[in-house]
C-alpha cells in the first residue's frame, strides 16, 4: 500500500514565493483542459480565444482593465480583513451596500457639480460598505458571533434589502422591473480613454493598492492589524486594543468593497439593478487568497481573474464551451493555490508500507 | 502468547534513528525493557526521550531501526498497532475529552458489539472491577472537566489497563502532581509491576528516578549515554550524565535589603475560565530589590493570578497597586504603563506572534511610544536600532531582526520575550514559569537576568513549579494551594519539607 | 382579516409548507452536524447542494427515474466531500478557504454541466416531480394530519433521520469515535482510532445528505433547475448547526423554524396581503443572526473544529 504523509520543510527562499502563484496559475490552466474537453471544445482554440478575448485587441485589453477594477477593490478588501483574521465573506453584501447608497445619493443629487459629487459618492460607498462590515465585526468582538457565518448571512440580508427598495421607494417610476432610475449625469465616472469603458475606477483601484500596501508596511495600524491576525491573544497581551483594530480593519475592508459597488454603478450600469454584481464579492475571496493577501498579489490575481472572465465570453462564443467555465476555473485556482501554499511550508512524502 | 523469561526483554528497540527537519531526535538508540521492571528514561528537555517512546507507541515511525515486542518483530505504524501488542502510553498532556464522561473516555475504540451500540453497563462493570483490583477509584459517570489533575491521570491509567496493556509508558507523569499525589502514583506503579506490568517512566527529575526506578537509562542529545541500576548510582552522577557537565547551579546572589513596597495586592479574588473561584482573597506585598517566589503545583490559581496582574483577566474583587497607583483591572495597557514586565507561562500562545518577525515581536509594547512613530507612521530607523541592540544585548540566536519568530529555538523565544519586557527598565517583573521546558543553558541565563534585575532595583514575582528554581532565586517564598496563600517565609527560614507540605495542602 | 389568517385550512397549509421548506435544510443541517462533530466545517455545503440539485435533476430527466436522481445527488455530494476531505483532512488546509473553494467550484460546475447538457433554452426544461405520499389513518387527524402526513417521501426520510443520527452520535461506538475525533483527535489516535478515516467517512456521509437536500429542491419543491435554486440554504444550514448547538434534534428544530417563516411568507403572499416579499425573505436570515447572538455564549462547539490533525507536527 502506498500512503503519504506531510512533513514540515525548511523555509523556502524568497523567490519561491513569487514562483508559487505563477505555478498555481499554470497548473490551474492545465486542469481547466478537463472541463473544456468535456464540453467538447478544441483545446488550443479554446485557450487561444480565452487569451485573445481578454488581451487580443485594444478594446478587449481595456475591457479586462474594466473588469479588474471591482475585483481589485473586493480582493483588496477581503485580503485586508483576512490578514487580521477577520473572516469577511461578506464583500458581496458590502459591495451592494455601497452601490445602494450611491444610487440613493445619485438619483437625488441633481445640480451638484461633478468635481464635488464624485468624492462624495465614493465616500458614501465606502462608508456604507464599511458600516455593513462593521456589523459582523461588532458581533464578533462583543458577542462572539462567528464572523464567517454572520458575514455570509448578511449578504442575503443586503440582497433582500436591495430587492425591497428596488421594488419600493427606489424603483424607477413606471417600471415594473426591479431597477432604479438613472443616476444624474454629474455622478457618472469620467471615461479616461476614448472608444472604451476605461473609467476613473481603474486608476482608483491602483491607487487603493498603493494605499493598502502603505498601510500594511508603514503605518502603526497596519502593524497592529497584522499582529491581531497572527495572534490575537498576544496582541491583546501586548496592549493593542484588539476590538478597535478588528472594527477598523472591517470598516476599511467593507469600505473597499463598497467603492467597488460605486464603480459598477457610476461607470458601468448607471442605475441600480439586482444583478449589479455577478459575484465580485465572492471572487474577491479567491483573489485575496491567490494573491497571498498581499496588495500586489491581489493586483496580479485580479488581472488573472479578469482575463478569465472577459476571455471566457469570447471563448464561449467561438467554441461553445459554456461561459460558466470561468467560475469553474476560479474555484480550481483557489484550491490549487491552497495546495501550493501548503508546499511552501510542508513537503509531501510518499511512503510505501 | 509467547512466554517471557525473566531476563528476556519484553521490548527491544534496536538502533533507532529519527530525524525531524535538521534535528536528529534519536540517533542509533538501543533500548530494552525487561518484564516487571520500572525503567526510568532520564534526560533533559529535547534529549529525545518522548520521541523514542512515541516510536514505541507507533505514534512516530522511525527512520531506521527495529522494534521487537515480546520477542516478535513489530511494525508499528500507528498507536493501534502498539495497543494490539500490549503497549500503552500516557502523554504528559493528557489526551482526554473534557466534555465526555470517564467511561466514554475509557471505552472509546475498544471492541465493538455486533450491534454497534455502546454497552455502557458491561463496560462499567469491567471498569469497576479494574478499579477494585488496582485501587484506582474514580466515578465512571463524572465528566472529565470536573476532575482534578491527579484524578485525570488515574483515568488515563485505567484507560490503558482497560486495554490490557502489559507495557505502560508514562511521560513526565509527576510534572503536574502535588507531592502527596506523587507518592500515590508511585504506590500505584509499584502495584502495577507486581501484577506483571512493565513500566517506562520518562522524567528529568533526578530524585524521582532514584525513588521509583529499578533501572535508569540516560539520554542526551538523542543518544543513550549511560545505563545504571538504581542501587549503583547517585544524584550527582546522574546529573552529570544527564547534562554532560556539573549542573549544580552556582549562582552568586547579593543580599540586598528589600526597599519600599512596589506591588500591593489586597483581597484579590479571581475566577477561572469555568467561572469557579481560582484565586481566593489573596494579600501580597512585594518590595523593591526582592524576589518573591510563588511555589505550588500548577492549577492552584497561579495562572489566574498572573493573568490578572498582566491585565488580561478581570478580577472579581480586590485591588492591585503598583508604586501606589491602582492597576486598571483587565487592561494590559495599564500594566505596561505602570512599569510591569510580564513573562507569561505560555510564551507561544500569549507571549509571541510566531509568524511575525523577531523585530515585530520586540516592538509589540513599545511601538506606540513617541520614539517609534510619528503621526501614525512607524519610524523604522529607530525601530531597527532598537531591535538590533536587543538582539545583541540578550544574545538572541537568529539570522537577523527580520527572521520569522517561528524559526527560533525555545530558549531564544524566551529571550525575545525577556528582551522586550526588560527593555523598559521595569519596576516590577511578574515571571510565570520562566524556564519551563528550556535547556539548562537557557535556564541559567534567565536566572542570571532575573537576579540582575533584582540588583538593579526591580521587585519580582517568580511563579514556578520548580522548587529548585524557587530556592535558587527567591528571597521570600509563599505557596499557592487551591487559590490561597499557604505560607510565607524568608528563604533563610524555609525548609523543603515545610514547603512540600504546604504544596500538598497541609498546614503545619 | 385576522380571522381569514387563523382559520384551520391556513394553519394546516402553513405547517405543511413549513415541513416542505424545512426538508432540504434538515438534510443539510444533519449532514453538516456529522461533518462538524468530526471536526470539519464544510463551507462547501452551498455548492454541494447546488451540484446535488443539478445532478438530481439531470439524472432524473435522463433516466426518468426520480430515485436514481436522488441517489446520483447523494453520490455527487460524496465525491465533492471526498475532495474536501483530501484538502482539509489529509493535507490539513484551511477549512474555511477549502470549503469556499469547493462551493465556488461546484457552483460553476453545476451551471457548466447544465449548460452543456441543456444549452440555454428559452423555456427551462422540467421534470415530473415526486408526488406527496399520504399516510393512511394518520393523515385523517384534524389540522396536523393533512399537514404532517401528506408529505414527500424525502420529508419523511428527513424526519426519520433526526432520531437515527442522534442515536448514532450518542449511543454507538461509531458515534463516540466521531465525537472524540472532533473534540480531541489526539485522544482518538492514542486509542487506535483512525482520525483521518473517521473524518473522511463523516465528510462523505454528511456530503451525501447535503447532496440529497439539494436534490429535494429540484425534484420535489420545484420541477426545474435555476441558478439560484439553493438561495443561501446551505449557509442557513451552517447557521442552524450553531443554533442547534451541534445537536441533531435542536438543529432540525431550527430548520423547521426557518421553514415556517419561509412558508408563512409564501402563504401571506398567496393571500394577497401587501407585504414586500423581500422583507419576509430577509427575516429568516436576520432571525438566524439574532439566534447566533443568543447561542454563541453557551456554544458547545467541538473543541477541535477547524483544527487540522497532523501526527508529527510536534516534533519540529
Amino acid at each position: 500500500m502506498i500512503g503519504f504523509k506531510i512533513v514540515k520543510r525548511k523555509p523556502l527562499p524568497g523567490w519561491a514565493r513569487l514562483v508559487i502563484p505563477v505555478a498555481a496559475i499554470i497548473v490551474t490552466l492545465v486542469l481547466s483542459a478537463i472541463p473544456i474537453l468535456i464540453a467538447g471544445g478544441n483545446l488550443w482554440k479554446s485557450y487561444y480565444f480565452l487569451f485573445y478575448g481578454a488581451l487580443g485587441t485594444r478594446y478587449n485589453l481595456l475591457e479586462t482593465f474594466v473588469k479588474a477594477s471591482p475585483l481589485i477593490f473586493t480582493g483588496l478588501g477581503v485580503a485586508f480583513a483576512f490578514r487580521a483574521k477577520f473572516w469577511n465573506i461578506g464583500a458581496e453584501g458590502q459591495l451592494l451596500a455601497g452601490a445602494l447608497t450611491a444610487t440613493w445619493v445619485g438619483i437625488n443629487a441633481a445640480g451638484a457639480p461633478k468635481i464635488l459629487l464624485l468624492p462624495v459618492f465614493i465616500a458614501c460607498g465606502f462608508i456604507a460598505g464599511g458600516i455593513w462590515a462593521a456589523i459582523p465585526a461588532t458581533l464578533k468582538t462583543k458577542l462572539k458571533v462567528d464572523d464567517v457565518v454572520s458575514t455570509l448571512l448578511l449578504n442575503y440580508v443586503m440582497i433582500h434589502i436591495m430587492g425591497a427598495l428596488l421594488f419600493g421607494p427606489l424603483q424607477q417610476p413606471g417600471s415594473s422591473w426591479p431597477r432604479s432610475s438613472e443616476i444624474v449625469e454629474a455622478a457618472k465616472y469620467p471615461m479616461l480613454l476614448v472608444r472604451s469603458r476605461f473609467h476613473l475606477g481603474i486608476p482608483l483601484a491602483f491607487f487603493a493598492v498603493a494605499i493598502i500596501w502603505f498601510i500594511n508596511d508603514k503605518v502603526v495600524f497596519g502593524y497592529q492589524s497584522r499582529a491581531v491576525g497572527v495572534n490575537i491573544k498576544a496582541a491583546h497581551f501586548g496592549g493593542i486594543n484588539t476590538t478597535s483594530v478588528i472594527l477598523r480593519t472591517a470598516i476599511i475592508s467593507g469600505g473597499l468593497a463598497g467603492v467597488a459597488g460605486v464603480g459598477e454603478l457610476c461607470a458601468i450600469q448607471y442605475r441600480l439593478i439586482m444583478d449589479i454584481s455577478p459575484g465580485y464579492g465572492y471572487s474577491g475571496i479567491v483573489i485575496a487568497m491567490l494573491g497571498n493577501l498581499h496588495p500586489l498579489g491581489v493586483l496580479f490575481s485580479s488581472f488573472f481573474f479578469s482575463v478569465i472572465i472577459v476571455g471566457a465570453q469570447t471563448m464561449s462564443r467561438m467554441t461553445g464551451v459554456p461561459y460558466y467555465i470561468a467560475e469553474v476555473i476560479q474555484g480550481m485556482a483557489l484550491m490549487v493555490m491552497l495546495v501550493f501554499l501548503l508546499l511552501t511550508e510542508y513537503k509531501i512524502m510518499v511512503i510505501r508500507k | 502468547m509467547v512466554t517471557v523469561t525473566a531476563n528476556q526483554p519484553v521490548v527491544e528497540m534496536q538502533s533507532i534513528t529519527k530525524q525531524f527537519l535538521d534535528v536528529v531526535a534519536n540517533r542509533n538508540i538501543n533500548f530494552n525493557l525487561f518484564p516487571k521492571e520500572i525503567c526510568a528514561l532520564l534526560g533533559e528537555n529535547g534529549a529525545g526521550k518522548t520521541t523514542l517512546m512515541n516510536i514505541l507507541f507507533g505514534y512516530y515511525t522511525c527512520d531506521k531501526g527495529e522494534i521487537f515486542i515480546k520477542g516478535k518483530k513489530a511494525e508499528l505504524s500507528s498507536p493501534r498497532d502498539a495497543i494490539c501488542r500490549g503497549v500503552g502510553m500516557i502523554h504528559q498532556h493528557f489526551t482526554l475529552v473534557p466534555s465526555q464522561s470517564v467511561l466514554e473516555n475509557i471505552i472509546i475504540g475498544t471492541e465493538m458489539r455486533k450491534s454497534g451500540f455502546l454497552d455502557l453497563k458491561a463496560a462499567k462493570d469491567k471498569l469497576l472491577h479494574l478499579q477494585e483490583r488496582f485501587g484506582l477509584h474514580i466515578d465512571p459517570e463524572a465528566r472529565i472537566w470536573t476532575l482534578a489533575i491527579g484524578e485525570q491521570q488515574r483515568v488515563e491509567i485505567l484507560k490503558a489497563l482497560y486495554r490490557d496493556v502489559e507495557i505502560l509508558i508514562m511521560d513526565e507523569p509527576t510534572a503536574v502532581l502535588a507531592p502527596s499525589e506523587i507518592s500515590d502514583l508511585f504506590r500505584t506503579l509499584k502495584s502495577l509491576v507486581q501484577e506483571g506490568k512493565s513500566i517506562v517512566f520518562i522524567t528529568h527529575k533526578l530524585k524521582e528516578v532514584i525513588a521509583i526506578a529499578d533501572r535508569i537509562v540516560v539520554l542526551r542529545r538523542g543518544e543513550v549515554v549511560a545505563e545504571r541500576r538504581t542501587g549503583d548510582t547517585n544524584l550527582r552522577e546522574l546529573a552529570n550524565l544527564m547534562v554532560g557537565r556539573d549542573v549544580l547551579e552556582r549562582i552568586s546572589r547579593k543580599k540586598i535589603p528589600p526597599g519600599e513596597p512596589v506591588l500591593e495586592i489586597h483581597n484579590l479574588a479571581v475566577s477561572n475560565d469555568k467561572g469557579l473561584e481560582a484565586v481566593k482573597d489573596i494579600k501580597l506585598v512585594v518590595r523593591k530589590n526582592e524576589i518573591l517566589g510563588i511555589a505550588g503545583v500548577s492549577g492552584n490559581g497561579q495562572r489566574e493570578l498572573a493573568e490578572t496582574l498582566f491585565g488580561i483577566r478581570e478580577p472579581q474583587k480586590g485591588t492591585i497597586k503598583i508604586n501606589g497607583i491602582t492597576l486598571h483591572s483587565g487592561s494590559p495597557v495599564s500594566a505596561i504603563k505602570l512599569g510591569m514586565a510580564r513573562i507569561p507561562e505560555d510564551r507561544i500562545e500569549t507571549g509571541l506572534m510566531m509568524d511575525l518577525s523577531v523585530e515585530e515581536n520586540l516592538i509589540l509594547e513599545t511601538h506606540v511610544s513617541p520614539d517609534f512613530h510619528k503621526r501614525g507612521l512607524l519610524n523604522f530607523n529607530k525601530i531597527h536600532q532598537f531591535s538590533n541592540e536587543l538582539i545583541e544585548g540578550y544574545g538572541i540566536m537568529t539570522s537577523g531582526r527580520d527572521a520569522v519568530t517561528r524559526s527560533l529555538s525555545g530558549g531564544n523565544l524566551q529571550k525575545v520575550i525577556l528582551a522586550r519586557e526588560l527593555s523598559g527598565k521595569p519596576t516590577l517583573i511578574v515571571a510565570s514559569q520562566p524556564t519551563r521546558g528550556l535547556d539548562v543553558g537557557a535556564m541559567e541565563y534567565i536566572h542570571q537576568r532575573i537576579l540582575q534585575e533584582k540588583e538593579r532595583g526591580a521587585a519580582i514575582i517568580l511563579i514556578s513549579e520548580d522548587l529548585d528554581e524557587i530556592f535558587i532565586l527567591s528571597d521570600r517564598i509563599v505557596v499557592m494551594y487551591e487559590g490561597q496563600i499557604m505560607g510565607d517565609v524568608q528563604l533563610e527560614e524555609a525548609s523543603r519539607e515545610q514547603i512540600g507540605l504546604w504544596i500538598s495542602g497541609v498546614k503545619k | 382579516m385576522i380571522g381569514e389568517i387563523l382559520n384551520t385550512a391556513f394553519i394546516t397549509g402553513l405547517i405543511g409548507a413549513a415541513m416542505r421548506m424545512a426538508t432540504p435544510i434538515i438534510f443539510a443541517t444533519l449532514g453538516e452536524i456529522i461533518n462538524e462533530r468530526a471536526g470539519i466545517l464544510n463551507l462547501g455545503i452551498e455548492g454541494i447542494m447546488l451540484m446535488g440539485a443539478m445532478t438530481g435533476f439531470l439524472v432524473s430527466i435522463t433516466t426518468g427515474l426520480l430515485w436514481i436522481g436522488v441517489l446520483a445527488a447523494a453520490l455527487v455530494g460524496m465525491i465533492l466531500s471526498l475532495l474536501m476531505a483530501f484538502l482539509t483532512v489529509y493535507l490539513g488546509l484551511s477549512q474555511h478557504v477549502s470549503g469556499l473553494g469547493i462551493t465556488l467550484f461546484s457552483t460553476g460546475l453545476a451551471m457548466f454541466i447544465y449548460r452543456i447538457h441543456f444549452g440555454s433554452p428559452l423555456v427551462p426544461p422540467i421534470v415530473e416531480p415526486f408526488t406527496q405520499v399520504t399516510i393512511p389513518l394518520l393523515s385523517k387527524i384534524p389540522v396536523i394530519g393533512p399537514s404532517l402526513f401528506d408529505q414527500y417521501a424525502l420529508t419523511y426520510i428527513a424526519v426519520l433521520l433526526i432520531p437515527i443520527i442522534s442515536i448514532i452520535l450518542y449511543k454507538t461506538h461509531i458515534g463516540l469515535k466521531i465525537r472524540t475525533v472532533g473534540e480531541n483527535p489526539l485522544a482518538a489516535d492514542n486509542v487506535g482510532v483512525n482520525v483521518y478515516l473517521t473524518r473522511t467517512l463523516c465528510l462523505v456521509t454528511g456530503g451525501a445528505l447535503i447532496g440529497i437536500g439539494g436534490s429535494f429542491l429540484t425534484l420535489d419543491h420545484q420541477n426545474m433547475f435555476l441558478i439560484d435554486v439553493i438561495g443561501g440554504r446551505g449557509w442557513v444550514s451552517i447557521a442552524m448547526v450553531i443554533f442547534g448547538n451541534w445537536d441533531p434534534l435542536k438543529g432540525a428544530l431550527g430548520a423547521f423554524i426557518f421553514g415556517f417563516l419561509d412558508g408563512l411568507q409564501l402563504r401571506l403572499q398567496g393571500l394577497g396581503i401587501k407585504v414586500p416579499f423581500d422583507i419576509f425573505l430577509m427575516i429568516p436570515y436576520l432571525m438566524t443572526i439574532i439566534a447566533l447572538v443568543g447561542v454563541s455564549r453557551k456554544a458547545a462547539v467541538p473543541a477541535c473544529l477547524l483544527k487540522p490533525y497532523r501526527r508529527e507536527e510536534k516534533g519540529v
